[in-house]
């Protein structure tokens, strides 16, 4: 079990480290058979992507999960239950190809915007029942005293029940960004990839997991060792967003409630 | 929610938070004991007594939310409609002949998925094969042998497999497991097991082996983690009941845990399925990229997902696209029949509240 875990991690460090340094966080790839170079617009590419996937994916998410825990007790929630479970199983290809004919078809460009609508599409189901979960491990008399008060339902929700269940939702929000961090089959024809450094929402931008993809399997040594110092980067993003997770987690868990 | 602590589960990050407080009765509970009626019943009384000024923001409020549940459900549509749009082209033009034949000309305009179709689905069983055996193993010694200690490490690692992202699969496949395989692996199963004929043929590294291979570790969490929770569910007292017959402790997991759990353990295994048949980009990295059937497993293949992932930003002509979209629906189809057969399994079981694992 953990074997393939430990020989993925030592030869991502071993073979990582040694080619992370300063160019690779600030310059751009250079062409093949140069040496040197970065992935600093891949990085940038990322984080551009992943945001405009948090502004989609995060609201509709929650907005989901408080429907399926405070109204959704019916068929129709059970519809979109079920809805939300079949969105968590469609490979991400298939959403790429959805985002694809929808946006870059019509815009008929590829964009970094198209990228982050197919990242926050992937997220939305991880973020709505991870919510829906958390509300509904809140108490209902936490809500009847907040009834008893006087406060409208509205507020409640947002200020009283969200509030009470924000770690945990914080946790699925944490984790649905962790999964779609290092996606890039949905990004080949959405985002598409660059060489060049772009911070417009309507170019093609490069990120990072399809800069690995791209130098992994070219024929470059150079690209190769780019490709193992990209994916440490990678994992480094991902699992210091599921180590935070854990520390805050666990360190509400030791305040009590 | 069971308010039952049980003491042998490990609590995951999303089960750690307070457990409800449900010893008081609540307005809720009491109002439907009383009048037998839908329980919230006396709170939609109270509040639709509130003045209608007040009410206004609530409806609004109200509105927001359905439109973002709805807007899954329009997603999921918008999905379907697409694939099936999009692909009419190519529906209309080969019909069923599109699934079995064999032959790939994007030249020709003639396009026929069984290669695919073949690469995707040996795979994918090749690597439940290795991984069902491996993830039941990790989930039985989580929850039923482990100390506690180590149980938090474990299943803290186990998050982290499911956590690498597929690209970092494929690398680390091309570069380490795949010149394994060729050096080491691939001569030792041609020489023993060679006579099966599974193991013959040059030997690249690269083909439907690594692809299996790779595809087990990816899906090992998802089984294993699925698995952990339906064993949990079976209740204390049926191992109690067991051990106080005189069980061993082997005896013990396999008529206790085992026989009770196995209709959600299969539900995990078909879950696994799911995402060994989605995924792109590892597979793409290292099954070879040919579309033949091969019966040697040495042989380089090619996956539904990843003949969509190499060619669809170079279809040219709209036939070509239109078959590749299709082969997407295809995907989707299977996807969505074995995902919703993997949640009734698995509800049956825990009573639904089981979450999906990411």
């Amino acid at each position: 079990m953990l074997v393939p875990l430990l020989a993925i991690f030592t030869y991502l460090v071993i073979k990582g480290v040694g080619s992370v340094n300063w160019a690779f966080l600030t310059q751009t790839p250079k062409p093949p058979g140069e040496a040197g170079g970065g992935m600093a617009n891949g990085i940038v590419g990322t984080g551009l992507i992943l945001a405009v996937a948090s502004v989609i994916g995060v609201p509709l998410g929650i907005g989901s999960g408080i429907y399926l825990a405070e109204y959704g007790r019916n068929r129709f929630g059970d519809v979109i239950r079920f809805t939300a479970d079949v969105l968590n199983g469609v490979p991400s290809i298939v959403v790429g190809i959805t985002v694809y004919s929808l946006i870059v078809i019509r815009q008929k460009h590829f964009s970094a915007f198209s990228g982050g609508v197919a990242l926050g599409i992937m997220m939305i189901p991880t973020v709505a029942r991870a919510t829906e979960e958390m509300l509904l491990m809140v108490p209902n008399v936490i809500r009847e005293a907040a009834y008893g008060l006087g406060i409208p339902r509205w507020r409640t929700t947002l200020s009283i029940t969200l509030r009470t269940a924000s770690a945990g939702v914080i946790t699925g929000c944490m984790l649905a960004f962790a999964r779609v961090a290092g996606e890039t089959a949905p990004l080949l024809f959405t985002a598409f990839g660059n060489q060049f450094w772009n911070l417009k929402l309507n170019q093609p931008t490069a990120a990072l997991s399809l800069q690995v993809y791209t130098y992994a399997i070219s024929p470059y040594d150079d690209w190769h060792k780019q490709a193992w110092a990209g994916s440490l980067i990678l994992i480094l993003l991902i699992v210091g967003a599921v180590a935070a997770v854990r520390i805050t987690t666990s360190r509400g868990m030791m305040k009590g409630s | 929610m069971s308010d039952n602590v049980d003491p042998m589960n490990s609590p995951g990050p999303m089960e750690r938070l307070p457990k409800p407080v449900t010893a008081m009765p609540t307005l809720a509970k009491v109002d439907a004991g009383r009048h037998g009626g839908k329980p919230g019943a006396a709170l939609e009384k109270i509040r639709s007594s509130y003045p209608r000024s007040s009410r206004i923001p609530d409806e609004v409020f109200r509105w927001i939310i359905v439109l973002s549940a709805v807007s899954v459900f329009v997603i999921v549509l918008l999905v379907v409609w697409e694939l099936v749009d999009k692909s009419r082209l190519s529906l209309h033009q080969f019909g069923l002949h599109f699934f079995y034949g064999h032959d790939w000309d994007p030249n020709n305009d003639s396009f026929g998925a069984m290669p695919f179709i073949y690469g995707t689905l040996v795979s994918s069983f090749l690597a439940l094969l290795l991984a069902v055996p491996l993830s039941v193993g990790v989930a039985v010694y989580i929850t039923e042998m482990c100390p506690q200690r180590l149980r938090a490490i474990i299943s803290f690692l186990v998050e982290l497999l499911a956590a690498i992202p597929s690209v970092i699969y494929g690398l680390w496949g091309i570069f380490v497991l795949a010149p394994l395989l060729r050096d080491y692996v691939e001569p030792f199963l041609a020489k023993t097991l060679g006579w099966t004929g599974l193991f013959t043929g040059p030997m690249y590294g690269l083909g439907m082996l690594a692809a299996g291979i790779i595809l087990a570790i990816m899906v090992v969490p998802v089984i294993a983690s699925i698995t952990r929770e339906v064993m949990t569910a079976v209740p204390q007292n049926q191992r109690e009941a067991v051990l106080a017959l005189g069980a061993t402790r082997w005896e013990m997991i396999r008529m206790g845990v085992l026989r009770n759990a196995r209709i959600g353990i299969v539900g995990g295994v078909i879950l696994g399925l799911g995402r060994a048949l989605g995924e792109t980009m590892a597979v793409t990295m290292v099954i070879g990229n040919r579309p033949e059937v091969a019966k040697s497993l040495f042989a380089p293949g090619y996956t539904m997902a990843s003949v969509i992932a190499n060619e669809f930003t170079e279809a040219t002509g709209d036939m070509y696209l239109s078959a590749l979209v299709e082969i997407g629906l295809a995907l989707f189809i299977v996807t969505l029949i074995v995902n919703a057969l993997a949640r009734l399994l698995v509800w049956s079981i825990t009573g639904g509240t089981a979450r999906p694992s990411a």
